[in-house]
């Protein structure tokens, strides 16, 4: 069992857990993920990025938006109580390295994951440039912790609400006109992603992606993560979760992440009505 | 064949008055007719999960026991793996005597309730039978198989299934890495010569293959789990959640941990793809997710789960072996009106257990053999439409010995399915090899051990099952599992006198 230790609600949708699970605090890197199961028969499995960790403490933090069955199941837990099964770390940790000037893009909850990628390439010695993205200002997260790491933080929202009105796409052409970072790492909605990687594409400038798609046990086992990566097939549990983003095939990617989409929908409705999220909030 | 349970043990209790309590003649044994195994009807067993074959009832257990002819080379035996004393158990079942049968079983074998299920026993014990080589077919041998499921059942419905007696703590700790076939194996005979036993599984419940592979309806999830609390109220400790060379590397938990031993029975769970065009379109999957998803989290609980299903209608399954069985009749089960099989070669050369074979006829399957799949065409929004293949012929055996399939040019042709799944077997999963140093693998992923002991590169770490074997049986995992445990606490006895 893993022991909740604190919960944040960082938007109606947004939450943020703590939980106590010493090894994974201990061994987890920059890039990994979980992946949680309520406990009993029927639950799934659902892959979650690592937000930060503390291994003198033994716990991890997890950044989740209640999009899903369990995530809204999973929103409803209280500090106390405990989530039966948590694996990890899975994927391949984040090849840290001084590359010089580095961009980091995250979108929505995608910043969650970035968060310890960014505080890994300070720490290497690069310079680190932070633009995070959201639809709305209830929706940015972790802005504080994100400030505390970059060298210049940008912050844009869809709708004007918070920071510049704009995608984030629009600072990250700018950035790779006038600052030429050596490296992007863009982590967030697919979409963003593959116009990341469409923005960065003609100045040639090396970018990184980690791909969230749907996964069972995370180990390499059912193969329901694959990807194409240079027309070759990849795992995202094993080969990634992160990629060079001008390999992957993101029409392919963004199709498979619809496999399920009529059984969600309906799914998604019970959900709502049982956190009491009102129409519209989310 | 279609049998009526009724008429089967009608059938049995004639046959069991005629022949009970007197001495037979070889050719009066030879007579005696197979007892076919009782199984739920076909068109109901489509409609639930519940196990297809019923199990011997005590008259069929009698008379197909009385077909022994208790050869004194015994030629079964050198057919199974872990080499069961089979004439005897066969005798004392014949005798009714079903505590002392299941006793000469587990001489040899940890789990009878399970490998009287799933070994492939006419290529094993059954292949060997005098009986089947005098009536010219295998088919006519003795039913080993179900006579040992019947004798490990009896066990646990009326008698004290009993807990192995267990040695004097020895103070050494070992640790058992996966909670499969082997694992459980190695587990129990470590356990039982007084070690610590810590077993480390990555999902989040044990039993590995056994559990997300086969399905409820070939091995109901009760008895894996009676065997896991056997192992349990022996006093070995199931970590479950934890995936060694993530969660703690190998050497992690040799230095740091304190363990003095390691057997890694991980398994071959990496499936396989053809590497043609279209296999990443919606709706193909591996035969370890469309199994995993039905089995381990149960999605053929629709109300219940919470882990979707793909809708199918017109499914094709790639392969000709035991899973590829297993998810025809699992989308058969999950609502699929149409179900094929796809294989390249002829149902001669198909590596799945007859038994399974015929059950999947029984059940509506279709098997279209000598096609092989040459791409997958997807409809506008990248679902499966379409699926092309190529007729082949058979031509030189290959080095497996069965004769390889000849693709024939310009036969290709296309065929409506909205569902692939792909079941051409696994490779080994890489991780533990790429996270520790010093412990050999082959060319193809599969760790190197010694054949006499099961012994690694490493000192003190042992392996067997799958991830040595490549993707094999229940039974020779557990064959390995039990010999690795016998060179592990042989090793671990040197350690006592060198300390």
């Amino acid at each position: 069992m893993f022991k909740i230790l604190a919960k944040e609600k960082l938007s109606p949708e947004v939450f943020r857990m703590v939980l106590l699970a010493p090894n994974i605090a201990r061994e987890r890197k920059a890039g990994q993920f979980i992946i949680l199961q309520q406990g009993g028969d029927y639950s799934e499995r659902i892959p979650l990025t690592i937000a930060d960790a503390d291994s003198d403490a033994g716990s991890i933090t997890i950044i989740f938006q209640a999009v899903g069955e369990t995530t809204h199941q999973l929103a409803t837990l209280e500090p106390g109580e405990s989530i039966a099964n948590v694996l990890g770390p899975l994927g391949q940790p984040t090849h840290i390295e001084k590359y010089g000037k580095v961009v980091c893009v995250g979108g929505g909850v995608g910043v969650a994951p970035m968060h310890p990628i960014a505080q890994a390439m300070k720490k290497a010695g690069n310079e680190v440039k932070i633009i995070m993205g959201a639809r709305n200002k209830s929706l940015i997260v972790m802005e504080k912790e994100m400030a505390a790491i970059a060298d210049e933080l940008i912050i844009c929202t869809d709708d004007g609400s918070y920071g510049r009105k704009s995608l984030v796409t629009e600072p990250l052409k700018e950035l790779c006109e006038t600052w030429k970072p050596d490296l992007v790492v863009a982590i967030g909605p697919p979409i963003m992603m593959k116009f990341c990687t469409a923005t960065t594409r003609p100045f040639n400038v090396p970018t990184m992606v980690s791909l969230n798609t749907i996964m069972i046990d995370g180990t390499g086992m059912c193969g329901g993560c694959r990807v194409s990566i240079n027309g070759k097939v990849k795992f995202v549990c094993v080969d990634g979760p992160e990629f060079d983003a001008f390999a992957v095939d993101w029409d392919n990617l963004m199709m498979r992440l619809g496999t399920y989409k009529p059984q969600e929908q309906d799914a998604h409705h019970k959900c709502h009505v049982g956190l009491q999220i009102k129409e519209g909030e989310a | 064949m279609v049998h009526d349970n009724e008429q089967l043990e009608f059938q049995a209790q004639e046959l069991l008055a005629r022949y009970k309590g007197r001495p037979l003649t070889n050719k009066e044994r030879l007579a005696i007719p197979v007892q076919d195994m009782p199984t739920q009807k076909a068109d109901e067993r489509v409609l639930n999960m519940s196990e297809v074959a019923l199990g011997y009832t005590e008259a069929q257990v009698q008379v197909e026991s009385f077909r022994c002819l208790q050869c004194a080379n015994a030629p079964c035996v050198k057919g199974c793996p872990v080499r069961i004393d089979i004439p005897r158990f066969i005798a004392k079942a014949a005798e009714g005597d079903y505590a002392a049968s299941v006793a000469v079983i587990k001489e040899s074998s940890m789990l009878p309730s399970i490998c009287g299920r799933v070994c492939p026993q006419e290529s094993q014990c059954q292949e060997f039978c005098t009986v089947g080589r005098s009536l010219k077919t295998v088919d006519k041998a003795v039913s080993i198989g179900r006579i040992e499921r019947y004798v490990a059942d009896w066990e646990s419905v009326h008698g004290q299934r009993s807990i192995p007696e267990i040695a004097a703590p020895t103070g050494y700790k070992v640790g058992v890495v996966g909670s499969g076939p082997a694992s459980m194996t190695a587990a129990a005979d470590l356990r039982r010569a007084g070690h610590e036993v810590v077993m480390f599984e990555a999902l989040h419940k044990a039993g590995g293959v056994l559990v997300y592979g086969i399905p409820e309806f070939r091995l109901p999830k009760r008895i894996v789990q009676d065997e896991l609390d056997t192992l349990l109220s022996m006093g070995v400790h199931i970590e479950r959640n934890f995936l060694v060379g993530r969660t703690a590397k190998l050497s992690d938990l040799m230095e740091r941990e304190g363990f003095d031993a390691l057997f890694i029975g991980s398994g071959a769970g990496l499936p396989k793809f053809l590497d043609i065009e279209g296999e990443n379109l919606i709706g193909v999957f591996s035969a370890n997710e469309y199994l995993t998803r039905s089995n381990l989290m149960k999605a053929y609980d629709r109300n219940k789960a919470g882990t979707p299903l793909y809708g199918s209608h017109k499914v094709a399954v790639f392969g000709g072996g035991n899973v590829a069985m297993d998810a025809a009749r699992t989308a058969r089960r999950l609502g699929a009106e149409e179900v094929s099989i796809i294989y390249r070669r002829t149902e001669d050369e198909m590596p799945a257990r007859k038994e399974e074979v015929g059950h999947a006829k029984e059940e509506g399957v279709r098997f279209l053999y000598l096609h092989a799949p040459t791409r997958i065409l997807g409809d506008e929004k990248g679902r499966v439409a379409k699926v092309e293949l190529i007729s082949c012929v058979l031509g030189e055996p290959d080095a497996s010995g069965r004769r390889s399939p000849v693709e024939i040019p310009g036969s290709e042709a296309l065929h409506e399915f909205d569902t692939v799944i792909v079941a051409i077997g696994n490779a080994s999963n890489p991780l533990i090899e790429k996270t520790t140093k010093g412990l050999d693998v082959n060319r193809r992923g599969n760790i190197i051990v010694d054949e006499e002991t099961c012994a690694t590169s490493m000192k003190g770490v042992y392996a067997g099952g799958d991830i040595v074997l490549g993707a094999a049986t229940v039974i020779l995992a557990m064959g390995q599992g039990r010999k690795a445990a016998k060179a592990m606490n042989e090793y671990l006895a040197t350690l006592g006198e060198d300390g």
